[in-house]
């Protein structure tokens, strides 16, 4: 009774409650995508594919429309490409906590990283829960609202397109400020957090929308390594010093 | 397009999707790193999630909007002061939201 108990408590705990806020977000707009999807001309079987294939917010936002104008699948290949290469990054960032993974789970996975999986599962790493099984969990449950609220979509075209009353447009915002917010332990986050935000930005006002956030990163850790690296090797030289004193 | 070449071009747009969120983890893993790389690696989070949410909060219809009428702005900083006080992602949220439908409604 008492482990039953405490496996209910574990999957509510470790799973279920980083999910919730990915899936408040996902459902909605999933359920967008779903309804755009078919009025691209996309078929119904298509559009809940693409959800199970390619699981991509803004990607598959951008394609119903390219598909709507006919654009040449190779054209809608690369920009899905360049939209998500920022991928690349958060893979590399949450490889250095999966050193006690099997192939298959880093596979498994992989296959769900988006930005908002990353943004849960990079705060769960850095505080310790580095298990694979709920990762992994946390990932599914996260695609299959996005899958569910894409079939919702398609099922009721363009009867319902407004989630603003309810304002759930705003839960993904939200959750990426708070967990910008408690990422942020120390001065050198805060002047990385601003470079990357306020680099983003300027770029995309430049007009470079698909490469903004990817190239917005690149400064802003390397600033952050810089900093982290530069100021331990000033306590180290102090430290040799105090010794040699 | 057909249905069969919308979903072949699908597959194509799965594959550059997967490949590059998986070739990172599966050769970094369980690699010693230089220090450098993984004090970057370790910034990457938080840069990234900052080059994501503040486009999100100051462009509006594809325009920058710095505009009372830009209410994802104005409901992020009370919505920062919670996760700053709280430490809750929970309570975060639902401030956020709350503001942001309450809002709605009296406009």
């Amino acid at each position: 009774m008492l482990a039953e108990k405490e496996i209910k408590n574990n999957f509510a705990k470790r799973i279920f409650a980083p999910a919730v806020p990915v899936i408040l977000g996902y459902l909605p707009v999933g359920f967008a995508y779903g309804v755009l999807g078919v009025n691209a001309g996309i078929s119904t079987l298509n559009t809940i594919l693409m959800s199970l294939i390619v699981f991509a917010g803004s990607a598959q936002l951008m394609a119903t429309a390219f598909f709507a104008q006919g654009l040449n699948p190779f054209s809608i290949i690369l920009t899905t490409f360049i939209v998500n290469l920022r991928h690349l990054l958060m893979s590399a960032s949450l490889s250095t906590h999966m050193k006690k993974w099997n192939k298959a789970e880093v596979a498994g996975f992989c296959y769900e990283l988006t930005d908002e999986t990353f943004a849960v599962h990079s705060m769960r790493f850095a505080d310790g829960d580095k298990a694979a099984i709920p990762a992994i969990s946390i990932n599914v449950i996260c695609q299959l609202s996005w899958v569910i609220g894409t079939i919702l979509g398609t099922m009721t075209g363009n009867l319902i397109q407004d989630v603003k009353p309810f304002a759930l447009d705003y839960a993904l915002p939200a959750m990426f400020i708070a967990l910008l917010i408690l990422q942020i332990k120390n001065r050198k986050h805060i002047w990385v957090a601003l470079t990357g935000g306020l680099i983003s930005i300027f770029l995309w006002g430049a007009g470079i929308t698909q490469w903004n956030v990817i190239l917005a990163t690149v400064v802003g850790a390397t600033l952050g390594a810089i900093l982290e690296t530069s100021s331990k090797k000033n306590s180290d030289q102090n430290k040799s010093k105090e010794e040699g004193s | 397009m057909t249905d069969q070449q919308v979903l072949l071009t699908m597959i194509g747009m799965g594959l550059v999707t997967y490949i590059p969120r998986l070739l990172p983890a599966w050769f970094l893993r369980g690699k010693t790193l230089h220090p450098f790389i993984e004090a970057w690696l370790n910034y990457v989070p938080v840069a990234v999630l900052a080059a994501l949410l503040l486009p999100s909060l100051l462009v509006a219809d594809g325009q920058f909007n710095l505009q009372w009428s830009n209410l994802y702005l104005w409901a992020a900083l009370p919505a920062g002061l919670v996760a700053w006080k709280t430490r809750s992602m929970f309570a975060t949220i639902l401030v956020g939201m709350a503001l942001v439908a309450i809002i709605r409604l009296i406009l």
